[in-house]
């Protein structure tokens, strides 16, 4: 497991997503409204959407490109016939930077 | 504490209300318990007669099977008869000695079938036909038999004559009135119907009134009270049905025809007590029909789910479309004419079984029937239940063909490879199977399998193989009526209730009127509706728009932007040229594109590269992304053109200079044309303005060029360019508060009546022309241009770098738990 720390939480817009490259992974980050934070892979398996600009809320996530949505706490699309998305564990340190754990 | 709810009675009404109530998660107020004196789930009672024709298996009509009530936490006392409720207790008894206890109590108890005075009724081989097990014993009996005989000709005798001519038997209907289905259908129809059903092989008897049934122990034939005898094997007796309201009136409720309620479907003599279906009476009136279940059912949950406390019912506009013994018929409100001012048209060909007519009462359709014709129907039924004005040429209503529908297959004929959406390559197939797997309203369907969710074109269809799929088992999702799914209000409550309580932001309308559930969805139509509400006292959250007005660029598949500047009336300089070029080069565009809009698209751009493309532009959005104005095409016009008789550019121009970025419910697309040769295609436009001889403009509103084709309506003629510029705004004004989330002006223009619109908008009908012509006026004094607004410090950002890599314990504090 390794651990990234991806800098000051207010680079994530409040309820929107930003895109990450760790290493050799690309994770989309999500802040939502209600104080969650989320991490999942950063391209919609349907067609490689960037998860990171779609719209979010209720932790699930709207893709961009064709509204395929998913399920930010198991990944599950919520509509369609579509794979799961990868996530992975992500949290807030006590200096308020986002930690991820790959 | 939850409340407790019983209901009394699990065929279609009582399950139905149960569904909708759970829909609106009401599972979650209610502690639901339902009686039902048939040992079953809920079935589909209409297909009773595909089951008797041996088209339908029993197990294939259920609703809801057992297991459903299981899932849902509902308590089901299958095959329990409730022998009395003791309204002072609050308590209902079951047969069983069961005992429920309720706050709120629906009587949902259906009728029973209605058994004419006649002697012998006790001999084996006499039926009614009302239940799945009414269905098995006719079954059963017709085997070795020939000849049966069907005592009432109304739609459910022919129905089960239909059932009974299936299973190789020799039906003989007898009805006691002059013509068949005398309810639905006016004589001329009844005796169109009867010639159709007799060259299928039916035997019809009319005024004929059975006084007994002949026989040894087991039926041999029907005397008639003229004397008359009819030899047969079996009787079923289908002569209409009587609400059950006996249990209501030991209970002491108000009873007449049926179970009395008011428009809140609660009894008069308790507000907790209520009563809907077939034995219910409201304003006097019993219905016998699926659909004013189906609309009673879904008012009543509104009101007890509290998602809307106040929703009232007032009474249900009947329009049906059926199939008697596979003739199809349509019937809706009136079937005669009720006075000299009513005007009635018909068409009859008796030869092809086919019969139509249609009563007009001020304008409008009042009642109608429509045998044998099954592609007029759906736009007849769309026009009684909108109460649209009527064509003057009345012979467009009856022969009203969807484009096309006369020379092509019908849908349900189709084999189940036929690709029904073309966006995202749906199948007859694959909708029909997610049907059976359970998607019964419209938009699940839509959103498991994908069909529709393109450009929408092919909704319509979807809902047709709905219809076919499901049949009366389709429901509603309660969503198709409000402004955004996420939000349980229709556009005018929700513009009424952000006013009242002056909600600013999209955040705040999830916390004040949606439980403060946030639905990702429902954010970007909330946006727009908010920012046209407020205009500059708007509260702006980024996080509600969609990613194209978060950066103000069109994002294309492979995640990269295109840009495109306005360009007014699509004239544009030298020096402007040089500018798009040289941007082209420096950020390195894939593609540089003239666009339908008579605009420049630089394709394949950056995302983190856009904000240096607009500096470096040096013009202004051209919107070409956002539901909002988009761009006013026009023509040469009368500065260059041997035609011209308008000065279609500068008024273009005018018009772009003007609402540039306007937002709305859908994207606006306009042109000014400079002669009626149209060369700027204005008459399909969003909106148009075509010059004609004599200093004048044509102002059409609602035509389309895209996905449907359709000519846009006169709206006006006027004079002058600013009157052109006056009516464009009061209009676009109008749609902007009227129209409802992603609905084009063309939509929006059908569904309100352009005579509506012209009386508003012209004649202001309504005395709001200067206030919307403030309101527009206020949007545009309020317009910024969004490629000069500063953005988030990240927006723009490709994808982000970590501040670096640790091994650490971990201390922090977790917040979103897998």
């Amino acid at each position: 497991m390794t651990t990234w720390n991806l800098g000051p939480v207010d680079r994530i817009a409040l309820g929107e997503g930003r895109a990450y490259r760790a290493g050799e992974h690309e994770v989309a980050v999500f802040r939502t409204r209600t104080g969650g934070l989320f991490a999942t892979q950063a391209r919609c398996p349907h067609k490689q959407g960037p998860l990171a600009d779609g719209i979010v809320g209720a932790h699930q996530v709207i893709c961009p490109l064709h509204a395929y949505t998913f399920d930010l706490h198991t990944g599950c699309p919520k509509n369609g016939t579509c794979e799961a998305l990868r996530t992975y564990e992500v949290e807030v340190n006590s200096a308020g930077d986002v930690l991820l754990h790959l | 504490m939850k409340r407790k709810l019983v209901v009394i009675g699990n065929g279609m009404a009582g399950a139905r209300l149960v569904e909708e109530i759970l829909l609106r998660g009401g599972g979650e107020r209610f502690e639901i318990v339902m009686f039902g004196d048939e040992p079953y789930g809920n079935y589909n009672r209409i297909l009773l007669s595909n089951v008797l024709a041996g088209a339908h298996d029993p197990k294939d009509i259920f609703i809801n099977p057992l297991r459903w009530y299981e899932d849902n936490h509902v308590k089901l006392h299958a095959g329990v008869r409730v022998a009395s409720v003791d309204r002072a207790a609050r308590l209902v008894h079951g047969d069983n000695g069961v005992v429920e206890s309720y706050d709120d109590l629906v009587f949902a108890m259906g009728s029973s079938a209605f058994v004419p005075r006649m002697d012998g009724i006790e001999k084996n081989g006499v039926f009614v036909f009302r239940t799945l097990d009414d269905c098995d014993s006719i079954i059963k009996y017709t085997e070795g038999r020939k000849t049966a005989a069907v005592i009432g000709g109304g739609l459910l005798g022919l129905e089960a004559a239909r059932g009974l001519m299936e299973r190789g038997m020799k039906v003989h209907v007898v009805h006691l009135m002059n013509h068949l289905m005398e309810v639905q259908l006016d004589r001329m129809a009844g005796s169109i119907l009867r010639s159709t059903l007799v060259r299928m092989g039916l035997q019809v008897h009319l005024e004929k009134a059975t006084c007994e049934i002949t026989g040894n122990g087991s039926v041999t034939g029907l005397r008639f009270k003229d004397g008359g005898t009819l030899d047969c094997d079996m009787v079923v007796i289908s002569a209409g049905i009587r609400p059950n309201t006996q249990l209501a009136k030991e209970a002491g409720l108000t009873v007449a025809r049926g179970i009395v309620v008011g428009d809140d479907l609660a009894t008069p003599d308790d507000p907790n007590v209520f009563a809907i279906g077939e034995c219910s009476e409201h304003d006097g009136k019993t219905y016998g029909l699926v659909a004013p279940l189906w609309d009673q059912a879904r008012v009543l949950a509104e009101r007890l789910s509290a998602r809307r406390p106040q929703a009232t019912y007032h009474g249900s506009k009947i329009a049906t479309k059926l199939k008697v013994m596979g003739v199809d018929l349509a019937v809706m409100g009136d079937r005669e004419s009720s006075g000299p001012d009513d005007e009635e048209v018909t068409y009859a060909e008796a030869k092809r079984g086919v019969y139509k007519k249609v009563i007009v009462r001020d304008g409008r359709i009042v009642g109608a029937i429509l045998l044998g014709d099954p592609a007029a129907a759906p736009g007849l039924v769309q026009a009684f239940d909108r109460g649209v004005e009527v064509p003057d040429n009345r012979a467009e209503l009856l022969f009203q063909l969807d484009a096309g529908a006369a020379n092509t297959t019908r849908i349900e004929d189709l084999p189940d490879d036929t690709q029904i959406c073309n966006c995202n390559g749906v199948s007859k197939g694959d909708i029909l199977d997610a049907v059976k797997k359970g998607c019964r309203s419209l938009k699940v369907l839509c959103d498991t399998t994908r069909a529709g969710m393109g450009c929408g074109t092919c909704k319509k269809q979807v809902e047709t193989l709905l219809e076919f799929g499901a049949g009366d088992s389709k429901v509603e999702d309660p969503s198709v009526h409000y402004y955004v799914p996420g939000v349980p209000l229709p556009k005018p409550d929700l513009v009424e209730e952000i006013r009242a309580r002056g909600l600013k932001s999209v955040s705040a309308v999830f916390r004040e009127l949606a439980d403060g559930k946030e639905d990702p969805g429902s954010k970007p139509g909330l946006a727009s509706l908010l920012k046209t509400l407020w205009g500059k006292d708007y509260v702006d959250e980024r996080d509600a728009r969609f990613i194209n007005d978060r950066v103000h660029a069109n994002i294309q598949r492979d995640a990269t932007f295109s840009v495109i500047p306005r360009i007014y009336g699509g004239v544009t300089t030298a020096d402007q040229l040089r500018a798009i070029a040289d941007a082209a080069d420096k950020y390195d565009a894939k593609m540089v594109k003239i666009t339908g809009g008579q605009r420049i698209d630089l394709l394949g751009i950056k995302k983190e590269d856009l904000p240096n493309v607009w500096r470096d532009l040096g013009m202004p959005s051209g919107h070409a992304y956002s539901k909002a104005f988009r761009t006013c095409k026009t023509c040469v016009g009368s500065e260059f053109c041997r035609y011209g008789v308008g000065h279609s550019t500068e008024l273009g121009i005018k018009i772009e200079e003007r609402f540039q970025g306007i937002e709305s419910p859908h994207k606006m697309k306009l042109a000014t044309a400079g002669c009626p040769r149209n060369c700027s295609e204005a008459t399909t436009k969003d909106i148009g303005a075509v010059a004609i001889e004599g200093g004048l403009w044509e102002i059409y509103v609602g035509g389309a060029a895209g996905s449907r084709v359709r000519k846009g309506d006169i709206l006006c003629t006027v004079g002058s360019q600013e009157e052109v510029l006056l009516y464009t705004g009061r209009f676009m004004q109008y749609y902007r508060e009227n129209g409802k989330y992603l609905e084009r002006t063309y939509d929006f223009i059908e569904r309100v009546g352009i005579d509506k619109v012209r009386a508003v908008v012209v004649d202001d009908a309504e005395g709001i022309a200067e206030r919307l012509d403030a309101a527009m006026q206020a949007s545009v004094d309020a317009y910024v241009d969004p490629w000069k607004e500063t953005p988030h410090e990240t927006q723009f950002s490709e994808s982000l770098e970590p501040q670096g890599q640790l091994v650490q314990l971990r201390t922090a504090r977790a917040v979103g738990e897998r």
